[in-house]
């Protein structure tokens, strides 16, 4: 294995890995996780602030979605532990909700759009016009109110990711965990779900934790930016993006300090 | 497009080869003098005379009574079990050769066993009937149950869906395309048991009637059981297609939209 070099030096003081945020309301302890005799993740110590929009970068195959799996629930890490909202947790906690990537798989096909939002509130007990109202709610927040009565499948794959988008607002969770959400869909309606997602994170108050290999969308969307790598992966570097807000995609982009950002989080993840 | 005649050029689509058949049979068997291939005409009107409505009341419907009874109780016995065994992969590795053996057996087998156990009434032929009906959709429900993407199922943990909508809007849905195809075959197996057992069987239905005309030499009537055992078989296709395409309307559109996309 190579040695550690230069980007670490450069970098601006962004507290060290494990570093307390003053209102977290997820906390990692010592996360790490094997698949048999191949460890994956190795001694991860992080916090996410209520409140904060946190990207998970690394290079594909890091293991990042084992990462999110831990984080959310879906697995149960080998070494450690996760605490939402001060505890443990065993399974997916009520208070959060998940975008997969691939939104042709994580809706429904044989559900309305309407009633893939609504499936995760009659579980949890809500009455029928209040989901109906709660998901027309939320559909309206992502811009398919005319599409409430369409099967997923009719729509284009930026709406249907906007679909699984409103299923997670709709179930009003403290913290959205994104699985690269936008990687299946066309630059411009990338670009068009990116600032979508700071609207109604803005909006709703939510937490969210975005789990992508782009580092473009990291930097622009990110309040701070989790770098991964090595095998197994640990935090490479847990970086404070100062960009102003609100983030525009031109004109943010268009900043030196988002190049300098940008190309200092590419060293640290290509620098395996 | 106007759609009586949209409906109509359907129709004509698909009866135009079977009137020209039955046209043909009437012409050539015309004054036919054979015992065994009487004149069409002979056996129409013997038709009306037997099956408006004496037969009809009397073998035709208790037939089809046994039928939907038969299939409706393997149908649910299959799905329910099917569930099961397609959420549980150690149970179902462990039946899976008994299964595959039940599957196997054909109907006419079972007569003499089911007809021991069960006498030569009503019980003997609708369990008969909803014996063979079982394996065919219950292969079919575990392998649609197993095939439920993974992602569906983590979607199904990360919102805490309980286990019965994970049932109801989860499994069930995503399995019944292939129900469906299982459903399909059990019911052509399902006709072939009621006609079976109902000639083995105490007398009346359509099998008793069909084999009872033959052995009393009465041709004609025999060929009108046929006739009638066809179009209950006909009627119960389209029947079911009715329903599947009611039940599957999305899984139509969304396998030709996926197919569009390629």
């Amino acid at each position: 294995m190579k040695a550690q070099t230069t980007p670490d030096t450069d970098a601006p003081d962004t507290g060290a890995p494990g570093a307390g945020v003053t209102d977290p309301i997820m906390q990692v302890r010592g996360l790490g996780h094997s698949y048999g005799e191949r460890q994956v993740l190795k001694d991860l110590d992080f916090e996410v602030g209520r409140g904060e929009l946190m990207c998970v970068v690394g290079p594909s195959g890091v293991g990042k979605t084992t990462l999110l799996e831990c984080l959310t629930g879906l697995r149960r890490p080998s070494e450690g532990q996760v605490l939402f909202d001060g505890k443990r947790i065993e399974a997916p906690p009520r208070g959060l909700a998940i975008v997969f990537q691939d939104y042709s798989r994580s809706l429904m096909p044989w559900l309305s759009v309407l009633d893939n939002v609504v499936l995760p509130l009659r579980s949890a007990g809500m009455a029928k016009a209040e989901r109906e109202a709660t998901a027309r709610e939320a559909l309206a927040e992502v811009g398919l109110s005319d599409f409430t009565g369409s099967y997923p499948w009719q729509l284009s794959g930026g709406m249907q990711q906007r679909v699984a988008i409103a299923r997670a607002l709709a179930y009003r969770p403290a913290v959205v965990v994104m699985d690269e959400p936008f990687a299946s869909v066309d630059a411009q309606t990338r670009a068009d779900l990116e600032d979508l997602l700071l609207r109604v994170r803005e909006h709703l108050g939510i937490t969210v934790l975005l789990v992508t290999h782009d580092i473009d969308e990291a930097v622009y969307l990110s309040d701070r930016v989790l770098a991964l790598g090595g095998k197994p992966a640990g935090i490479r570097q847990l970086l404070t993006v100062d960009l102003p807000g609100p983030r525009e995609q031109v004109t943010t982009k268009a900043l030196p300090r988002f190049a300098e950002l940008r190309s200092q989080v590419y060293r640290l993840i290509r620098h395996v | 497009m106007n759609r009586t005649l949209k409906v109509a050029s359907l129709v004509a689509r698909e009866v135009w080869l079977p009137v020209l058949l039955v046209a043909a049979w009437w012409w050539l068997s015309a004054g036919s003098t054979s015992l065994y291939w009487p004149a069409l005409s002979e056996i129409t009107d013997r038709f009306v005379d037997l099956w408006f409505f004496d037969h009809l009341l009397e073998d035709a419907l208790p037939s089809v009574v046994r039928l939907v009874t038969g299939f409706g109780i393997g149908f649910a016995a299959a799905v329910v079990l099917g569930l099961v065994l397609g959420s549980v992969p150690a149970l179902e590795d462990a039946t899976r050769p008994l299964v595959e053996f039940m599957r196997a057996l054909p109907s006419v087998a079972l007569l003499p066993i089911m007809m021991l156990l069960l006498g030569t009434d009503d019980d003997m032929k609708v369990v008969t009937i909803a014996f063979v009906s079982t394996w065919p959709i219950l292969l079919n429900t575990v392998e649609g149950v197993r095939s439920v993407d993974p992602v569906l199922h983590q979607v199904a943990a990360g919102y805490r869906l309980s286990t019965w909508h994970r049932i109801r809007y989860v499994v069930v849905p995503a399995a019944l395309p292939q129900v469906f195809a299982g459903a399909r075959v059990a019911l052509s197996m399902s006709v072939v048991a009621m006609v079976l057992t109902e000639m083995v069987g105490s007398p009346g239905g359509l099998g008793y009637f069909v084999l009872d005309s033959q052995r009393t030499f009465d041709i004609v009537a025999m060929w009108t059981g046929l006739i009638v055992l066809g179009l209950i078989g006909y009627a119960a296709n389209k029947a079911f297609g009715l329903v599947e395409a009611r039940v599957l309307a999305w899984h139509r559109g969304y396998t030709k939209q996926k197919e569009d996309q390629r």
